[in-house]
């Protein structure tokens, strides 16, 4: 019990590793929204005419809704008119050709988050686009993907060149009133990645976008769209840190994915945002809207997600399974320790016939924080023999904080079959007991127990992200037996 | 907005004379009376945007009128009959008015025990009432406990004494009843009190006619004292036109046993909510449940089981068999507060849907402040097997029979949990007279 507080305590007051912040100049815009702050972003980007129509309507739809207060999460409320939005690296008329222009300074932080461009250029064999606050910098590997006729770009890229698809299926999978978040998105989007798969093509690596806040009151708000057209396959990474900072930051993104026939998406997350101070002071809101669509036949979506950053999360990456047979997956490890609060969860909607989904996951509570599981299978009277196997497990270190499950469950269809499972417990000392008679030190014990318990989800990470997923862990909880 | 304001005061006509008639009584249940009222006209009905009402929809209550029965007119005892439970001690109340001379008694309760209407019990044992009335069931949040409560008058009291061990069940037999044209409504007011180290069996039936349209709002309190058991029985069996909103909240105390089991297969549109607070040390606590729903009968289940102290234990078990185009919904919370130590709360709702139509929503929740604990909540929703009625078949029993048996099987679950044997093979018995194939399994079991 002794070592257990003691390391506990230990990794409880580790500072935020990734707590830095570079100095660049930023081109901002001056806090406050208005009408007058959309069109200006949308002015800044050279947007189409069509573009700032849509981003209009959002923030007409977003003035009427009102913030939604349903998460089992408390935070001081969000002031929406102190928030800057739009900070853009100042270099941003004339863009590096190749990464030997780009900035040595940006460089130099992603060389301190460990993501060394050009090394991974070479050895990883990872495309990055690497957002930088609000604007692409550099985006690489892109004459090999565009041999296969594959497009990955920036959002803003993505407007100018190929207006036709993102005409097609922005806002498809989550309209702009579908929730206050997604609205405000839709209106003040900054940037964010673009993914066409044209049919039949498998892409032949792992796409990867990691975002970095870093201007001071800068809230992000990424917009990614993702298209698998018939028969093709993406795995794309999303993993993210941000600097230490003391006033909350507002994080508001939204991805879709769209699958076609026989398209299969792999969508995975780490997310290891700034989640405060031990007391609770700072750290990240993160609202996010999340949402894949399999549009086609036999197509799949994936969600895989280790959250251990972030004040607040408020995120449930669902799947629409409209085409028969589509399949969707969701693998979820989410962690607080401290003042941390998480709701997360997903939605899996069946509407197509045999359509079966699968939800794991995985809670764990440290500190005071607080871990809600908050998730919907519908399955409608149209998806006849649809099939959900649920499970969500939750673990708690410590007896001040919480884990909370809200499943709801609808089914319309008699030949439906679905099952949910829930479980809250702790490391049981006998556990730690046994590894400790076996030579295992306790906290290495704890380390092998919060790893098997999550080891689900872990197996359906890529291998670049089980690494850092289990080291992230590891940090944030190892020894913190209660 | 005035259509809420309208709703909430067609459900009061009549009020003030009513209060005025019953102002003398202690100031206790005049008080309680009162904030019913305002909390009812504060909260209104409730609407399908509300979170535990979102699918559940009441307007067919708020929007009816109903007159309040005040007799037990045009009721013998033939009417009564058909849902008697022998071997009791029995306690019948009419439109939520007690008929002594329909009570038929097989036994004698032992010194001290009480079992009245809670009118007489206001009367005669103001010191219970003063101690358990209103302490327990929540108006706070629940529009239907606090109408109940406004209208509090009448209903079943059942009190066993210190060390007072009942042996026959105390059936209390609640009987719908429309005495006129229009739909009526009843509010029964029920208070079951189990002082230290007794023991008491209560059964509580809800019951009425084919054809007959009326709308019972009970409230039902269990008090369970230090090392009391209490095993009590809902059986609602309705009329099929019926309404039936009802709210039942057990308060046990350290080393206390409730056991609970709610049978339900009436009413056109029915809300159980069933809670527990498990204020003590060392409590058991099974809540058990089986809803059969046909036709358009809507059944909603809303649980509660409020882990306060460490090492105590709660069963859950609920089961709903839909047919044609019922509707079922299951909200079950599991809330372990932060010093609950050593809580095992397990809680499982298992749904067959037999049609089509039939739907089922269930949100299993839990809430947990503790870290030792171990809590689990199941649900699935699922058809009958097609390998086992294809077993079945391939050992001669026609398809029919095999789905009788699956499904009886399946709703034998909870029924096997039943210690009371009369209730138990009654509803056995109901069950075989339901089923297309009844015959079979009655001799296959």
């Amino acid at each position: 019990m002794s070592t257990s507080t003691e390391t506990l305590e230990r990794f409880a007051n580790r500072e935020y590793e990734f707590g830095f912040v570079t100095d660049i100049e930023q081109e901002t815009i001056p806090p406050g929204l208005d009408e007058n702050t959309v069109r200006l972003i949308s002015a800044k980007k050279n947007e189409p005419e069509w573009m700032l129509e849509w981003r209009l309507k959002a923030f007409q739809v977003w003035k009427e809704m009102s913030e939604p207060t349903w998460a089992m999460v408390k935070y001081t409320p969000v002031d929406y008119q102190a928030i800057t939005y739009y900070a853009a690296p100042k270099s941003d008329d004339d863009r590096p050709k190749s990464l030997d222009e780009v900035d040595p300074e940006l460089l130099a932080t992603y060389e301190k988050l460990g993501i060394p461009l050009r090394e991974q250029e070479m050895l990883a064999g990872v495309a990055v686009d690497a957002v930088f606050d609000s604007v692409s910098v550099a985006t690489t590997f892109k004459g090999k993907l565009a041999e296969l006729g594959i497009i990955f770009c920036s959002m803003s890229e993505a407007i100018q060149e190929h207006p036709e698809l993102v005409k097609q299926y922005l806002g498809s999978v989550v309209p702009r009133r579908d929730n206050f978040f997604a609205a405000l998105n839709a209106a003040v989007f900054s940037d964010g990645s673009f993914v066409y798969i044209p049919k039949g093509v498998r892409c032949p690596m792992e796409l990867s976008t990691y975002f970095r806040i870093n201007a001071m009151n800068t809230g992000q708000f990424e917009r990614t769209l993702i298209v698998a057209d018939e028969g093709s396959y993406v795995s794309y990474l999303e993993g993210c840190t941000a600097p230490m900072r003391d006033e909350n930051q507002l994080h508001a993104a939204v991805v879709e994915l769209v699958a076609l026939d026989d398209a299969q998406i792999k969508y995975s997350t780490v997310q290891n945002w700034y989640p405060g101070d031990k007391n609770g002071k700072g750290g990240i809101y993160n609202f996010v809207t999340k949402r894949g669509l399999c549009a086609g036949h036999r197509s799949k979506i994936s969600w895989t997600q280790v959250e251990t950053g972030s004040a607040i999360t408020w995120k449930y990456p669902s799947c629409i399974l409209k085409g028969d047979g589509s399949v969707g997956e969701f693998y979820s490890v989410a962690l607080t320790n401290n003042h941390q609060q998480a709701d997360t969860g997903t939605k899996m909607i069946h509407v197509g016939r045999d359509t079966s989904s699968t939800i794991v996951s995985k809670g764990i509570s440290a500190g005071v924080g607080q871990n809600t599981y908050r998730g919907e299978v519908k399955i409608l009277a149209s998806a006849e023999n649809a099939r959900n196997f649920s499970q969500c497990d939750s673990m708690l270190l410590g007896d001040r904080c919480g884990a909370h499950t809200f499943p709801y469950i609808d089914v319309q269809s008699p030949t439906a079959r679905m099952e949910h499972e829930a479980t809250t417990s702790k490391i049981g000392e006998d556990q730690i007991f046994y590894c400790n008679s076996r030579g295992i030190e306790t906290e290495d014990a704890v380390s092998m127990i919060v790893n098997g318990f999550c080891k689900e989800v872990f197996r359906e990470l890529p291998m670049e992200f089980a690494v850092e997923a289990q080291k992230l862990l590891e940090v944030s909880l190892e020894g913190s037996v209660g | 907005m005035d259509a809420v304001r309208d709703s909430t005061s067609a459900h009061l006509a009549g009020y003030e004379s009513f209060a005025r008639q019953l102002g003398n009584q202690p100031e206790h249940v005049v008080n309680l009376r009162k904030s019913g009222l305002d909390r009812f006209c504060d909260l209104g009905f409730p609407t399908t945007r509300q979170e535990a009402w979102r699918k559940t929809n009441v307007r067919r209550i708020a929007q009816g009128t109903f007159d309040r029965t005040t007799g037990v007119e045009g009721v013998d005892r033939a009417r009564v009959e058909p849902f008697a439970v022998p071997g009791c001690t029995e306690l019948v109340l009419v439109g939520g008015r007690r008929a002594e001379a329909l009570e038929r008694s097989a036994a004698t309760l032992p010194e001290g025990a009480v079992v009245s209407s809670l009118a007489e019990a206001i009367e005669s044992h103001p010191e219970v009432i003063e101690a358990h009335l209103g302490r327990y069931a929540p108006i706070d949040e629940h529009p239907f406990a606090a109408l109940n409560q406004a209208w509090l008058e009448d209903g079943a009291f059942v009190y066993i004494p210190r060390g007072v061990v009942v042996e026959a069940p105390i059936h209390v037999m609640l009987i719908g009843h429309q005495p006129g044209e229009a739909p009526s409504v009843c509010y029964p007011r029920n208070l079951i009190v189990a002082e230290e180290n007794s023991q008491v069996t209560v059964i509580e039936t809800y019951a009425g006619h084919t054809g007959q349209h009326y709308f019972t709002c009970p409230v039902t309190e269990i008090a369970a004292a230090q090392n009391a058991i209490v095993d009590h029985y809902k059986l609602q069996e309705e009329s099929t036109d019926a309404f039936h909103m009802a709210m039942q909240k057990s308060h046990q105390a350290r080393s206390s046993y409730v056991f609970s089991h709610s049978l339900s297969h009436g009413g056109a549109l029915v809300r159980n909510d069933i809670r527990a607070m498990l204020a003590g040390e060392g409590i058991e606590c099974t809540l058990n449940g089986l809803y059969l729903g046909r036709g358009t009968q809507h059944v909603d289940h809303h649980m509660f089981v409020d882990h306060a102290f460490p090492n105590c234990h709660s069963y859950e078990l609920y089961k709903g068999v839909l047919e044609e185009h019922a509707r079922a919904v299951f909200n079950g919370t599991i809330h372990v507060h932060q010093d609950a130590q050593k809580t095992d709360a397990k809680q499982s709702n298992r749904n067959l849907l037999l049609s089509k139509n039939a739907m089922v929503s269930s949100n299993p929740q839990l809430i947990i402040f503790a870290d030792d604990v171990r809590c689990t909540h199941g649900s699935t929703t699922g058809h009958l097997e097609d390998e086992a009625i294809f077993y079945l078949r391939s050992r001669g029993i026609s398809e029919e029979a095999a789905k009788s048996l699956l499904t009886y099987a399946f709703a034998a679950e909870v029924l096997q949990e039943i210690r009371l044997d009369a209730i138990r093979t009654g509803f056995e018995e109901f069950l075989f007279t339901r089923l297309p194939k009844g015959d079979v399994v009655r001799q296959a079991v």
